[in-house]
């Protein structure tokens, strides 16, 4: 093949000469080339190689449909693979290179895979790798990832840098009336009708220009369309793809901003993804011409015939010199002609026998011919050709190109995302857009409209039938008739090859081809998505633009059916592929999920604090001495509450203020325990259930008045017992005379804990006398100041087994709380703990939190049935006692000491019966810490049977992943005062 | 995209809101037996067409709505706020 730049020809700017490199060499290319047409003029042919043969690759189209000319851009972390070649604008220090080849596209080693083709045939991976019988399963698999990652190797595409992204990439939304996709001719005649009618209209255009298909024709202009658009106020958006359709008229949008600029503002987004939210969609998104299946239909020099009239008109570009054209159908003769005067020795075979077609003879046409084998590998060296009547090979023709084009398909993809059908129509052999109820109108060549006057009617046509259905108008409008050629078209998508072994590509990207979908057929991949599925068929990321309705026709030949009757694939987002970044947008990094910190997330850092994320909530995880290590932290801090007293911020626990004259009631629905005789002035400890009888969350109720409480519940379950009161006051129980408000970030917390607890708070309340024993007792509340007039809440609520208090102000007051308490607590040598000592002490008391509550564990799982009131019915209380909950083997919370005193275990053990270590074992541990009490680890979990059946068993804790295993000793989990002494003291 | 026309709010994405259950069900009493709260809870119709869900327009203005939707083509045909004396409350206002 030699392919040259052509003086005279083409809108690329001659004055304006940009550098690239091609596989580290460099080349010349103009304003306004993309790289595929750059490529083209320095007569570099071969691009690719093809994903499991190696076949050599070279430019097939000049569009999206590209499924050769995959390529990777930039280099390091900017390194961007399987980037088409023919849609990447060329700017001045480009850097491409050819993909999928050792040591490059010329001379690939791999290029051997292409003599054992046989092997690679569809299927070939299931088969081979995955759970080969009579192996079991597990060892098919293994064998499978052994093998993974060099089939991955050898068979596969660009890859990427496997380094952070260096770009940024932006979100962005925004309203219309009207959005138009494409502005081939179609597009513009409706977004200028539509415009003109005083819609608020945004055009939508995925290349550098507007325009269309007209791109390719040698005496287009856009100049004066651009204006008129422009002075209209229509928002034109061009390197914009609209890839995919969603409800209510929702369009997603991925904006190129930088891609084609060689070293852009750092300030820009390299990419925007676009939400728009339109009234009416119109697609006018163009039609894509096919290839034919035939032997050696992939060697470098074989293109589609429109793309061919690309190069030549847009980017000057002339793609051979003796030129064979296969087609069925019309719309190749003015490519043709336009070939033939630019230089070229052009052939047109055409399969169809009878036909008319003006021309001015500057070509030949071979009336009832077909191509049949194309002889060479790297380059064509000529063409086999057959009568289409009888196929076989007739005569060779000697050329360096070969164009093809077996019809047009036009873009139904978008409709298609909205679960609307295309219906097949025999007479122009490609698949149309239905109707639908919804607001989205086709136009132009996407619905099977081959002229340029039919394509223009119908924007208007769509713009109009769009004023109607939103109510603006009500005006007659038709749409022209599918079709426009003077001669029908034949329909031909293969021709088939007389010996074994062809190589007829219906998939060139993919590389599946006409004996791929015949294996698949004998092999009982009998309907469309499993054929597509088992070959891979239209499963590259060009989704099968140019081959999908090959692989459907000998899919319906090997059926003895119709193409209807076989079906089609359902095309589904995005139409084009959208980059993970521009998906992420700004959420990444930090800016990944909202950050929660509580009032006093300054004040502790500005303490010593090791902050650890919970949910989304930073909370203090340690606050070490110098040269601690976190071990070496929390044990202190644990082993000081316990000693005298420690200050922990506990404000990430969810609060909730319920009031009105049903309060009480409320509250006796929804905890599992009693609340009806709780006094004002007082706490309660309580369980929600869920309907199915499962524990939902703990935390506590406080009566503040007669009709005014305030629960708190858990850090990770706040939001969710928000929801679920809201909804049972809304839905369920409307009798209910309540008000539930969340007032999490109204009030900051500290739990004050240890034996000197009471003496640090004396000191910082007004007023001591309100929290002596007598006036404060366990689980007593007041409303009480904090020495500065401060407002407080103080209940004597403890977590930690020790005499304990909670403290909340509002969150304004939350440092001057801090200062206060921190202050006097340095009296009594205390300390301030973190959530790392604060699990430390509450293992210790067998108290369960989120890693124990599950959603799986029932009440009695978790040795709190006295929580279940007996006297009354709640939430849950019918379904905790289904069978499934009540079984004897059920697992049960007990702690865990390890036999031998001096070993460690870690959250996650399986804990197993000692000659029986296999499988989920008989039970698990679920939490762990050293006790700084009892000198040794100690773990809570749960066993199946509970603490009565294995108190004088040894068992055994297995920790596959950790490659570990000890002898456990099952304890009661209440592991240091059981009694409770200490919180009563 | 699919979007509530929250009767408090006005029209909003769906990524306002959070979905709920099926709108339909009446939950039995709490002292009801074991075999009425299997009903309620664990059986439920597979609906292709309209059905009445709940939906919490939990960013937003925190009301439960039973939205009538199409679990075909999402379209929805009706919103209202679960609880009865705000649907009345928003009826009388229309
Ligand atoms: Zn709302």
């Amino acid at each position: 093949m030699k392919t040259r730049r052509i003086d005279n020809y083409g809108k690329i700017n001659r004055d304006k000469i940009l550098s690239f490199s091609w596989d580290k060499k460099n080349y010349k290319g103009f304003e306004g080339d993309t790289l595929a047409s750059a490529l083209l003029a320095n007569n570099i042919g071969i691009v690719g190689r093809s994903f499991k043969y190696h076949r050599p690759r070279g430019i097939f189209s000049s569009g999206v449909e590209e499924s050769g000319a995959l390529v990777t851009i930039g280099s390091k972390d900017r390194r961007d693979p399987n980037v088409r070649a023919t849609t990447q604008e060329l700017y001045n220090g480009l850097e491409a290179s050819g993909q999928n080849a050792f040591p490059n596209v010329n001379f690939d080693l791999a290029g051997i895979n292409n003599y054992l083709g046989r092997f690679f045939a569809a299927g070939f991976y299931y088969k081979t790798f995955m759970g080969i019988p009579p192996l079991e399963w597990g060892k098919g698999t293994a064998i499978w990832m052994f093998f993974e990652k060099f089939i991955r190797k050898a068979a596969g595409m660009g890859s990427s840098s496997g380094l952070p992204d260096p770009d940024t990439y932006e979100h962005a939304h925004d309203f219309c009336d009207l959005i138009v996709v494409g502005s081939g001719p179609a597009g513009v005649a409706a977004a200028i009708e539509a415009a003109e009618k005083k819609l608020d209209v945004i055009l939508v255009e995925q290349d550098s220009l507007i325009g269309g298909n007209q791109l390719a024709e040698n005496d287009f202009d856009n100049s004066q369309i651009k204006n008129q658009l422009e002075n209209l106020g229509i928002k034109i958006m061009t390197r914009t793809t609209a890839f995919g359709l969603y409800d209510n008229c929702v369009v997603g949008l991925l904006e190129r901003v930088t891609d084609h600029i060689s070293a852009p503002n750092v300030n820009f987004p390299r990419q925007r993804f676009w939400t728009i939210r339109a009234k009416h969609i119109i697609v006018g998104a163009g039609a894509i011409e096919r290839h034919i299946a035939f032997n050696n239909n992939d060697i470098p020099g074989v293109m589609t015939v429109n793309a061919s009239k690309h190069y030549l008109n847009r980017y000057g570009v002339l793609t051979g010199k003796s030129i064979v054209i296969a087609t069925n159908n019309d719309s190749v003769y003015e490519t043709a002609h336009q070939l033939s005067e630019a230089g070229a020795n052009v052939t047109v075979l055409d399969s169809r026998t009878n036909f008319e077609i003006e021309t001015n003879k500057s070509f030949e046409i071979r009336k009832g011919y077909v191509p049949y084998n194309i002889n060479g590998s790297k380059k064509i060296d000529s063409l086999d050709i057959s009568k289409s009547e009888t196929i076989n090979k007739s005569e060779t023709i000697n050329c360096d190109q070969v164009l093809l084009s077996g019809g047009w398909s036009p873009a139904v993809h978008l409709l298609s995302h909205r679960g609307v059908k295309p219906k097949w129509d025999y007479k122009n052999a490609c698949f149309l857009p239905s109707d639908t109820k919804e607001n989205i109108t086709m136009v132009g060549s996407s619905r099977g409209l081959w002229n340029k006057n039919d394509c223009i009617a119908s924007g208007i046509a769509g713009t109009t039938s769009a004023l109607n259905r939103l109510g603006i108008s009500k005006t007659n409008y038709f749409f022209p008739k599918p079709g426009g050629w003077k001669n029908p078209i034949q329909p031909l998508y293969e021709v088939k090859y007389k010996k074994s072994r062809s190589k007829s590509f219906v998939d060139y990207q993919h590389d599946v081809t006409t004996d791929d979908v015949r294996l698949a057929h004998r092999e009982g991949f009998i309907s469309v998505e499993h054929l597509k599925r088992y070959t891979t068929l239209g499963m590259a990321n060009d989704q099968g633009k140019m081959g999908n309705i090959i692989g459907l026709s000998l899919m319906a030949e090997l059926l003895n059916k119709e193409i209807p009757e076989v079906g089609t694939t359902v095309f589904r987002p995005p139409y084009t592929p959208v980059s993970i970044g521009a998906l992420s947008g700004r959420n990444v990094g930090k800016h990944f999920r909202p950050l929660r910190v509580t009032p006093m997330h300054q004040w502790n850092i500005d303490h010593g604090a090791k902050m650890i994320e919970v949910g989304l909530y930073q909370r203090p995880w340690y606050y070490p001495k110098e040269n601690e290590t976190l071990s070496d932290s929390y044990i202190r801090e644990a082993s000081t509450v316990r000693k005298t007293v420690g200050i922990c911020d506990v404000t990430s626990l969810g609060k909730i203020a319920i009031q009105g004259p049903d309060s009480n009631e409320f509250l006796n629905r929804i905890y599992s325990n009693g609340f009806s005789k709780l006094q004002v002035g007082k706490a309660r400890y309580g369980i929600m259930l869920r309907d199915d009888g499962i524990v939902m969350d703990d935390g506590t109720s406080w009566r503040l008045a007669e009709n005014e409480y305030f629960m708190t519940t858990s850090t990770g379950e706040a939001a969710k017992v928000m929801s679920w009161l809201e909804e049972l006051l809304q839905t369920r129980w409307t009798d209910l005379n309540v008000n539930v408000t969340s007032v999490s970030e109204q009030w900051a917390g500290v739990s004050v804990a240890g034996p000197k607890s009471r003496e640090v708070l004396n000191n910082c309340v007004d007023d001591s006398f309100v929290i002596t024993n007598n006036n404060l007792p366990f689980m007593g509340v007041t409303s009480t100041f904090l020495k500065g007039n401060i407002p407080c809440r103080i209940a004597r609520i403890s977590f930690s087994g020790e005499l304990a208090f909670e403290v909340y102000v509002k969150s304004d007051f939350a440092n001057t709380m801090m200062d206060l308490l921190w202050e006097n607590a340095k009296k009594y040598d205390g300390c301030l703990y973190g959530l790392e000592a604060l699990g430390a002490l509450r293992v210790e008391k067998g108290h369960v939190t989120a890693a124990e509550l599950d959603g799986r564990v029932t009440i009695d799982d978790a040795g709190l049935s006295k929580m279940a009131s007996t006297k009354k019915s709640y939430i849950g209380s019918a379904m905790r006692k289904r069978g499934v909950l009540k079984n004897n083997d059920r697992e049960i919370l007990v702690g865990f000491f390890p036999v031998n005193l001096k070993e460690t275990f870690n959250a996650g053990t399986i804990v197993c019966e000692k000659n029986n270590i296999k499988g989920q074992g008989i039970g698990r541990i679920t939490s762990v810490t050293y006790s700084p009490e009892l000198g040794h680890w100690i773990g809570l979990g749960f066993v199946k049977g509970g603490l009565d059946k294995w108190k004088d068993t040894n068992l055994v804790g297995a920790d596959p992943v950790r490659n570990k295993q000890m002898n456990l000793k099952v304890v009661s989990p209440h592991m240091i005062d059981p009694k409770g002494e200490r919180m009563y003291a | 995209m699919i979007r509530i026309n929250c009767p408090y709010c006005g029209e909003r994405d769906h990524s306002e809101f959070s979905y709920g259950g099926d709108a339909t069900i009446n939950y039995p009493s709490l002292d009801a037996s074991e075999k009425d709260w299997t009903e309620a809870i664990f059986f439920r119709k597979n609906i292709k067409g309209f059905q009445f869900e709940t939906w919490h327009h939990s960013n937003g203005c925190r009301m439960w709505l039973v939205v009538e939707r199409s679990t075909v083509t999402h379209e929805i045909k009706s919103v209202k706020p679960c609880h009865p004396d705000l649907q009345k409350v928003v009826e009388n206002n229309k």
